[in-house]
C-alpha cells in the first residue's frame, strides 16, 4: 500500500479552526457580491428593455464586464485557482484565453460580414 | 489557504523531479485539464451562437422579451425566473465551497451537511430548467402570425415564434448541454456524498475528492454565468 512515488498534496492542505473562520468569511463576502451583481444585472436588464443605439451598446458592455468580474471571482476564490502555484494558474488560463479571444474575433467578424452580405443581396 | 502550493520552494528543487512542479496531485491536474477542454466546448458553442446573432442583427430577439413568465403566476415578470435560477446555482456553488472548506478541517459532519444542500440545489436547478423549457416550448399568449394566417405559439426545432430559427436551436442545445452537465454534476456530488457518509475520505486522511467534484460543480456555475449573460441579458 505504501508508495513513495505518489505525493498526497492534499495532506498538506488542511487548515485550523481559526483559519477556517476567516476563509468562511471570505466565502460569504463573495456570495453576497455575486448575488448583488446578478441583481444589478437583472434590474438593469429590465430598465434597459427597449433601449436602442449607443445606449444599448453601453448596457451590453456593462453586462459583459460584470460577467467577467463574476467569472473571475468564481475561478479565483471558489475554484481556489488563486491559491495554486503561479505556474499552475497560467498553465490553465493562458491557453484558454489565447484560443478563445482568437476564435471570438474571427467568428464575430465573419458573422458581421455575413450580415452585410444578407442585406447586399436583398 | 495553507498547503503545498503556498510553500516557497526554490526552482531547482521544484523542477528537479520527484515532486510536481505545479504542486497539484494527478487527479486535480486532470480535472483542470478536463475543465479547460470542456470550457473550450462551451466557448465554441457560445461563439457559434454569437455568429448567428451577428448574422441576424436586427431580427434577433432580446432576452427580456422572450423570458418573462413565472410558474403559477399569470403576468409579465421579465427575467425574474432566470434570476432566481442563477441565484439558486450560485448558492449551491457556495454550499459546495463550504463542503470543501469543512473537508480541509476534516469535519466529516460539515462535509456531509453541505454536500446534501449542494445536491438539493442542483436538483432544484435541473427542475427549474425543465420548467423554463416548458415556457419556451409553449410560447406566449399572442404567438406569431404565419404567412397562411394561422397563429403559432412557442418554439421547437422546426418553428420559432420569437425570431430566427437558430435562436431556438441554440437555446435548446446550449441550455440542454448545460443542463446535462448540471445533472451529471448532481450524480457526481451524490456519489461523493455517499463516500463521505461511509467515511472513505476520512480514512484516506484528506477530502480531496470533495475538492475535485467541487471544481466540476463550480465550473457548471461558471458556464451558467456566461449563458445567463449571452442568452438572457445582452
Amino acid at each position: 500500500m505504501e508508495r513513495d512515488d505518489i505525493i498526497e498534496y492534499s495532506l498538506d492542505a488542511h487548515h485550523s479552526e481559526e483559519e477556517g473562520k476567516s476563509i468562511r468569511k471570505k466565502i460569504y463576502f463573495v456570495t453576497i457580491l455575486l448575488s448583488v451583481i446578478t441583481a444589478v444585472e437583472v434590474i438593469t436588464g429590465v430598465i434597459a428593455a427597449g433601449w436602442e443605439g449607443w445606449k444599448w451598446e453601453l448596457v451590453k458592455w456593462f453586462f459583459i464586464i460584470l460577467t467577467l468580474f463574476k467569472a473571475g471571482y468564481i475561478v479565483m476564490v471558489f475554484m481556489h485557482l488563486k491559491d495554486e502555484r503561479k505556474t499552475a494558474k497560467w498553465f490553465i488560463l493562458a491557453p484558454y484565453i489565447v484560443f478563445i479571444i482568437y476564435l471570438l474575433i474571427l467568428v464575430l467578424t465573419e458573422g458581421n460580414y455575413n450580415n452585410d452580405m444578407l442585406h447586399l443581396f436583398k | 489557504m495553507a498547503g503545498h502550493a503556498s510553500k516557497s520552494i526554490d526552482k531547482e528543487t521544484l523542477w528537479g523531479g520527484k515532486i510536481s512542479p505545479l504542486s497539484l496531485s494527478y487527479g486535480k491536474l486532470m480535472m483542470w485539464f478536463f475543465l479547460v477542454s470542456d470550457a473550450l466546448t462551451f466557448g465554441g458553442l457560445l461563439i457559434a451562437y454569437g455568429f448567428s446573432r451577428h448574422r441576424f442583427t436586427g431580427t434577433w430577439p432580446k432576452g427580456e422579451e422572450v423570458f418573462h413568465s413565472l410558474p403559477f403566476l399569470d403576468g409579465h415578470y421579465p427575467l425574474m425566473y432566470v434570476a432566481l435560477m442563477t441565484f439558486l446555482l450560485i448558492i449551491s456553488s457556495v454550499t459546495m465551497v463550504l463542503a470543501v472548506e469543512a473537508g480541509h478541517r476534516m469535519d466529516k459532519k460539515g462535509v456531509v451537511k453541505w454536500l446534501i444542500w449542494t445536491v438539493i440545489g442542483g436538483l432544484f436547478f435541473v427542475g427549474s430548467q425543465a420548467w423554463e423549457w416548458g415556457h419556451f416550448i409553449h410560447g406566449s399568449h399572442d404567438g406569431a402570425l404565419l404567412s397562411d394566417g394561422s397563429v403559432y405559439h412557442g418554439a421547437n426545432l422546426l418553428i420559432n415564434e420569437y425570431g430566427p430559427q437558430q435562436y431556438a436551436a441554440f437555446f435548446f442545445f446550449i441550455t440542454g448541454f448545460h443542463g446535462f452537465h448540471v445533472f451529471s454534476g448532481v450524480v457526481i456530488n451524490f456519489i461523493v456524498l455517499i463516500g463521505a457518509i461511509r467515511g472513505v475520505y476520512h480514512k484516506r486522511g484528506h477530502y480531496e475528492m470533495v475538492e475535485k467534484a467541487g471544481l466540476y460543480w463550480h465550473f457548471v456555475d461558471l458556464v451558467w454565468v456566461f449563458v445567463f449573460t449571452f442568452f438572457y441579458l445582452v
